[in-house]
């Protein structure tokens, strides 16, 4: 009984959320269609979100995945604040993901401390959700 | 007739099972079990079974109303005045799936962020996932877990909706349905149906121009309706940006808690809900069933093709189809 159509979708669940003060969002709306677009489904949080909030979020909306997308010089305190805060709740299974201007140094500090992969301006969105497709099938 | 079905009552979850684990007040099970019930998963199903004798205490709220009306920034005021009363509140914000590549994009809590960190709230956006009466097709299973986990008010705040989606009142002991002042005809958008289906009208945005004619209207429609009816069904004010008739609102919903309660109404709700629920899940195995069957056997496509080519109209073709279909089962049996 398992070949039918009301078991075919189990979409990959995104949380796509903006770290303190920055208030650009056009970057992370056209993420956002990009991986719905990709049949995902995007939780979009809003602005200036604390590493609390998006944590609370993560686990109440049980994501796959935690987009955040930072333009203003905040994910070097705020991002790994988010990865240990989801250690203390005991939360080792979602991946995350970093975009936004990052220069490459505090890029590679963010994956020493958990983050997964970094996309940086220029970055095309299709190589965004391929990045989560591929993490997916592989889990 | 065969012999009648029998159930054992279920005993209490382990608690190290992620039904116990829900019972025991854990977020992140409850969110995972949701999570496995909207995937249609097995897991989900069980912890469900374990869930289900334990829910039915809470009140379930719906929200509806045209796309643009306030729903949102309401529920978000709603939270906040129910908090402040010591409710704790779940929230299950739907929106539509797109049917062309089946994911969403969920923003309703956007306007709902600042209660994240609140432990006495739960917030979980759900995609319609192809349910076109306005909920997400696992909503009810959701509001099973929040509801057995002990949250006193869950608010399920419906995709946009127009004048025919309406599944949120056979699941809500409440209906909200927000509208709007200044759109034309304030009840053109909802009309069918929904005059019957509310228990509280709000009229939200009313500081905008003609807010005064649109709730006359209103009355004038509920009026019109109480004719047929003894059900008393309000209209409130609010400007939902300000915080402004949420209290007064927030009075109304647990009034009509109470009434229901005193006089029996919330059994019978509750008890048109479980039926709801029993036969829309026996809707969805006859359909699965069906087309597991049916699409393994050649027959299938011969069909179609006869239907396509108007040699047989669709519904001889499908009495044909469930004919064999329980021809192969009682083959089988």
């Amino acid at each position: 009984m398992t070949t039918n159509t009301l078991r075919s979708d189990r979409p990959i669940r995104v949380l796509l959320a903006k770290l303190g003060l920055d208030a650009h969002t056009i970057g992370v709306t056209v993420i956002a269609k990009a991986l719905r677009d990709a049949g995902m489904e995007v939780i979009y949080s809003g602005l200036k979100q604390t590493p609390q909030m998006v944590v609370a979020t993560a686990i109440q909306e049980d994501v796959d995945v935690i987009g955040i997308s930072s333009l203003s010089a905040a994910h070097m305190n705020h991002l790994p604040r988010v990865v240990e805060l989801l250690r203390e709740e005991g939360v080792d299974d979602k991946l995350i993901l970093a975009g936004g201007v990052i220069p490459q140094e505090d890029g590679e500090r963010l994956k020493a401390q958990g983050v997964a992969e970094v996309f940086t301006m220029g970055t095309e969105t299709s190589a965004i959700a391929a990045y989560i497709e591929s993490w997916w099938a592989s889990r | 007739m065969g012999e009648p079905l029998k159930f054992e009552a279920s005993a209490s979850p382990a608690r190290d099972s992620l039904a116990g684990r829900v019972l025991a007040g854990h977020v992140p099970s409850a969110a995972r079990v949701i999570r496995r019930l909207e995937d249609c998963d097995e897991e989900g199903r069980e912890a469900l079974a374990a869930l289900y004798p334990k829910s039915g205490r809470a009140q379930i709220v719906g929200i509806t109303g045209p796309p643009g009306a306030g729903k949102s920034t309401l529920v978000d005021q709603l939270i906040r005045t129910f908090r402040a009363r010591d409710k704790t509140v779940a929230v299950l914000a739907i929106d539509p799936t797109s049917p062309f590549s089946g994911g969403a994009i969920l923003g309703d809590r956007v306007r709902m962020q600042s209660h994240s960190v609140d432990k006495g709230v739960f917030i979980r956006s759900m995609a319609t996932r192809g349910a076109l009466g306005g909920l997400a097709r696992a909503a009810d299973d959701a509001a099973v877990v929040l509801d057995a986990m002990g949250f006193d008010l869950i608010l399920v705040e419906t995709v946009g909706v127009g004048q025919d989606e309406l599944d949120i009142v056979k699941l809500a002991h409440t209906t909200l349905v927000v509208c709007l002042p200044g759109t034309g005809d304030a009840v053109q958008a909802i009309k069918a149906g929904i005059m019957e289906a509310a228990d509280l009208f709000v009229l939200n945005k009313a500081d905008l121009p003609g807010a005064d004619q649109a709730e006359a209207h209103l009355i004038t429609m509920l009026q019109l309706e109480m004719g047929e009816s003894t059900r008393e069904r309000r209209v409130l004010r609010t400007v939902a940006e300000k915080g402004e008739g949420v209290a007064e609102l927030c009075d109304a919903v647990s009034d009509h808690d109470r009434d229901l309660r005193d006089s029996g109404e919330f059994e019978i709700r509750s008890a048109a809900r479980s039926r709801h629920a029993l036969f829309a899940r026996l809707r969805d195995l006859a359909i699965e069933r069906a087309l597991a069957h049916i699409e393994t056997s050649s027959e299938l496509q011969a069909t179609v093709e006869a239907v396509v080519r108007r040699e047989q109209d669709p519904y001889r073709a499908a009495a044909a189809l469930w004919a064999s279909l329980r021809a192969a089962e009682e083959g089988v049996t």
